[in-house]
């Protein structure tokens, strides 16, 4: 009896002695992301400490979330203690903003190029040798065709492919948001899972070999690809697509709590240098600045582009019109 | 006041152990429990009805609820052919056999929802015969009940094994000696003794299975309407913001839970009552 | 005789098709965690275990373990001695309340304290205020995890200390022996191996919960991930050998918990059945 408390003591004061969890000594820092920035923020960070030591001396430490963009922000509206936000879409940080004051408001003039120091498209992933011949937004609608994307009312990215399809189909009728509403609902007819994040949806197209077609972020389409190799996906870039831009802020009362203002703000600004935008085009985001750019534009095709605030009037009505309740996607999947 | 509450016993520590259970029950399951009804409360019940009688959320319910209720079956039928031979015969390997059965208990759910489904996924060991024959086994209402009969199993055995093990063989032999044959033993004899307990795995099974949700979602595909679950559906309103529409659907499946509970604790009450009256 | 069992070929037959279930619906899941966890070999596998956050994970499972069992155990043993020696009004509704969180679903245990200290929650912004960390912590995880293996030692210690009765801790009392070292010498004794079994089963839970505790972790990677939301996350990064890794040894923790539980129930029916005879006579 006295042998198992001991070892049950013994091992409670191991537990809480090695876990860092209330050594607060170091500057830690919490970045909750989305579902596909796993590898570019392992990858950012580790470049950002360096960076950080040299400059000030201080050892810095970053620990990562990720999951759907909506259920992050709803976390950090529920007391996740992020330092700093890096979502799919302004819309989600704008909902921290407004529902919590945990962010000031005009959060996003406060970085260049509307605080988002990466772009991606959306694209649409295939197997090998396209099978079922997808070229294009309308092969999707087709029936007999087997569509993979996530849910909007849970994922960033999710919305992103919504609107994607939604501004091809307004190319493609002149503006007609009735024959929008009918296109988006015929390729939502034909999605065989709706997982609720990006990653989810990935590995149900990839692993599990489910659908015909992968609706999907630019940079995920590539990663697959890079994990799982060419000879079994094949990235489609449709005619017409999104320019997504997802954004990056600061928390601003956590981070005044943790008296982490300067690295907060550096960790958001050296986004934006050349190592920065270097790593993110490393991992298939494309970069803001030219130089890097032009270094990687083999791997980022030219492709016709329009943005959210162009055809949607910006994040607010978008999500109002489409993914509220009763919304246009309410209404497609009643 | 609590002096009312206790019968005589001259046993000490009355006070404290009730006293403790009580304070350590309201602190860890009541008060917490009761954050559910506050929330739900907050909202008029206009609105609950509305969140409740949504389509999406009585497809939800009704496919955790139609699930669970083929999960439950399937067990009955399998639990007690199960707790049959491992109660009656006797063969090479039966003790690993019998601890073996408690295995989907032990496991934890979120290693169940991956090892299911890569078993049953168009690529998987039993998931491509099955996919062969035109049959989704993953991402479909089927392979949700897989799920569900794979944790309900030992539910059904552990409580029917027992009172197989215990019925009184004389009872058989009397039935015998008076001309009955197997089958009519069977189901004249044994049948219906067993009929309570089978009820009570059931309802345990079944209870189980309405809540469950780890070694659900990574089998089950998630679409709204088609393959969502209601503790999944709890999980998106929570990630929308949606508290109170959450604790809504939270609400009814606990009222759910509390009668399935107490109807099991009352079966097991009324026939014991039963048993001891013979 | 013969009437008494079946014929041989029914037997068979039943014992085959018991076998055959048990072996494609129970055995196969085990079998392909194992085999996906070592399909790159010996060394991935191991490997998957050095990573900091695995370790992370699994230090934090242990410590949700360490602490919530312990409780749920001092909670069992009052609660059993409450329920099993007195007798009061209202007994079948406490004991219906005690097993109601093993039927409520896990992701309402998880909500519930999401709505208790959330920050939108009742107590939020107080413990906000102060500084204290509770939700998307260690704290909220070790919470639900109590809540949700609430029942399981008592569950198991009930049905025991009915079957004793009282009449050894009165005969004790009665030569002079304090309530405590009644307890201490009559009581746990003769309820040990009940207690060992809530203990086993009620850690088994502990290690393993998934839906509660992915409510409340808010997923920091080194932080607040446990063992069974590590293999999640590792799951969703296409990184499937290490989740299948990490998988299996969750399921070894359920064989060796088998294992236990078995030589340990085999004493406690003995315990169980050495009451009643002990009652009957």
């Amino acid at each position: 009896m006295r042998k198992v408390l001991f070892i049950i003591l013994a091992g409670f004061i191991w537990g809480v002695s090695v876990s860092d969890i209330y050594a607060a000594k170091k500057i830690t820092l919490l970045n909750v992301s989305y579902d596909p920035t796993r590898e570019l923020y392992e990858e950012y960070n580790k470049i950002f400490i360096k960076h950080w030591q040299k400059k000030t001396g201080e050892a810095v430490e970053i620990y990562q979330s990720h999951g759907g963009s909506g259920k992050q922000a709803r976390g950090v509206i529920d007391g996740l203690d992020a330092d700093i936000v890096t979502l799919a879409l302004a819309y989600d940080i704008d909902s921290i903003a407004e529902r919590s004051g945990l962010i000031a408001a005009n959060w996003q003039q406060r970085l260049p190029q509307k605080s988002a120091p990466y772009t991606s498209t959306i694209v649409l992933l295939v197997r090998k040798g396209n099978p079922k011949n997808i070229k294009d937004w309308d092969d999707l609608a087709k029936p007999g065709i087997l569509v993979v994307t996530p849910n909007p009312k849970t994922s960033g990215g999710a919305r992103w492919n919504y609107l994607a399809a939604w501004g091809y189909a307004l190319y493609k009728w002149n503006n007609d948001q009735a024959k929008a509403q009918e296109f988006l609902k015929a390729i939502y007819k034909n999605v065989a899972v709706l997982d609720s994040g990006a990653r989810g949806s990935t590995t149900t197209f990839v692993e599990r070999g489910i659908g015909d077609v992968l609706i999907s972020w630019e940079n995920e389409a590539y990663l697959a690809v890079k994990e799982l190799g060419l000879d079994k996906l094949e990235i489609i870039i449709p005619s017409v697509t999104i320019l997504a831009e997802p954004p990056v802020a600061a928390v601003d009362r956590n981070v005044s709590r943790h008296g982490t203002i300067q690295v907060v703000d550096e960790y958001l600004r050296y986004l934006y240098s050349e190592e920065g935008q270097e790593i993110a085009a490393k991992n298939y985001y494309r970069p803001r600045s030219e130089t890097v750019a032009k270094r990687y534009q083999d791997q980022f095709k030219p492709v016709k582009l329009f943005t959210i605030d162009e055809i949607f009037g910006g994040w607010q009505k978008a999500q109002k019109t489409h993914f509220a309740d009763k919304g246009t996607f309410d209404q497609i999947y009643q | 006041m609590i002096k009312l509450l206790k019968t005589k016993s001259t046993l000490p520590g009355f006070h404290i152990a009730f006293g403790y259970t009580i304070f350590y029950l309201g602190l860890i399951v009541l008060i917490p429990l009761s954050m559910l009804f506050a929330k739900t409360s907050t909202m008029g019940f206009g609105e609950f009805w509305s969140v409740v009688t949504h389509p999406r959320t009585l497809a939800a319910l009704r496919l955790s609820f139609g699930a669970s209720l083929i999960a439950g079956l399937i067990n009955v039928v399998f639990g007690f052919l199960i707790a049959w031979v491992l109660a009656r015969y006797r063969f090479p390997g039966k003790k690993i056999v019998d601890a073996f059965v408690d295995f989907p208990f032990a496991l934890p759910t979120a290693v169940t929802g991956i090892a299911l489904t890569a078993l049953y996924s168009q690529n998987g060991w039993i998931g491509k015969h099955l996919y062969a024959l035109g049959i989704e086994s993953a991402y479909s209402p089927l392979g949700i009940t897989l799920a569900l009969i794979f944790i309900g199993l030992p539910f059904v055995v552990r409580t029917v094994e027992p009172v197989l093990q215990e019925l009184d063989v004389e009872l058989e032999d009397a039935a015998a000696s008076l001309g009955a044959n197997r089958w009519q033993t069977f189901t004249k004899v044994l049948f219906p003794n067993v009929v309570p307990a089978l009820i009570t795995g059931f309802t345990l099974a079944f209870a189980r299975a309405i809540g469950e949700y780890g070694s659900v979602i990574f089998i089950a595909g998630n679409m709204p309407g088609k393959t969502e679950i209601a503790p999944l559906l709890i999980m998106t309103k929570l990630e929308q913001y949606d508290y109170s529409g959450a604790a809504a659907i939270a609400v009814v499946m606990l009222i759910v839970s509390f009668t399935l509970l107490s109807a099991t604790n009352f079966l097991q009450w009324f026939f014991s009552k039963k048993i001891g009256m013979n | 005789m013969a009437t008494r069992t079946e014929n041989p070929w029914i037997r068979r037959t039943l014992i085959g098709i018991a076998l055959l279930y048990l072996g494609l619906f129970i055995f196969l899941p085990l079998v392909v965690v194992f085999y996906t966890g070592l399909s790159k070999g010996l060394a991935v596998y191991f490997q998957s275990f050095s990573d900091p956050a695995a370790l992370s994970a699994i230090r934090l499972t242990v410590l949700t373990a360490l602490i919530a069992v312990p409780l749920n155990l001092v909670f069992g043993i009052a609660a059993s001695w409450a329920i099993a020696k007195f007798d009061f009004w209202g007994k079948n509704l406490l004991t219906t309340l005690i097993d109601l969180p093993l039927s409520v679903s896990p992701v309402i245990s998880g909500l519930i304290f999401i709505l208790l200290f959330g920050a939108q929650g009742a107590f939020g912004p107080w413990l906000m205020d102060h500084g204290i960390k509770v939700i998307f912590a260690p704290p909220a995880i070790i919470l639900a995890t109590i809540f949700v293996t609430f029942p399981m030692v008592a569950r198991e210690l009930i049905p025991v200390m009915k079957a004793q009765g009282n009449e050894e801790e009165e005969a004790a009392l009665t030569l002079g022996a304090s309530g405590f070292q009644t307890f201490w010498r009559i009581t746990l004794p003769n309820i040990k191996w009940g207690l060992l079994y809530g203990v086993i089963l009620c850690n088994a839970r502990a290690m393993g919960e998934f839906g509660a505790v992915s409510v409340v972790s808010g997923h920091i990677r080194g932080q607040t991930n446990t063992l069974p939301l590590h293999i999640e996350i590792l799951y969703n990064e296409y990184n499937f050998t290490a989740a299948f890794a990490a998988a299996s040894l969750l399921a070894l923790l359920a064989l060796v918990t088998l294992f236990l539980k078995s030589i340990v129930e085999y004493r406690y029916r003995a315990e169980l059945k050495a009451a009643v005879r002990t009652e009957n006579v």
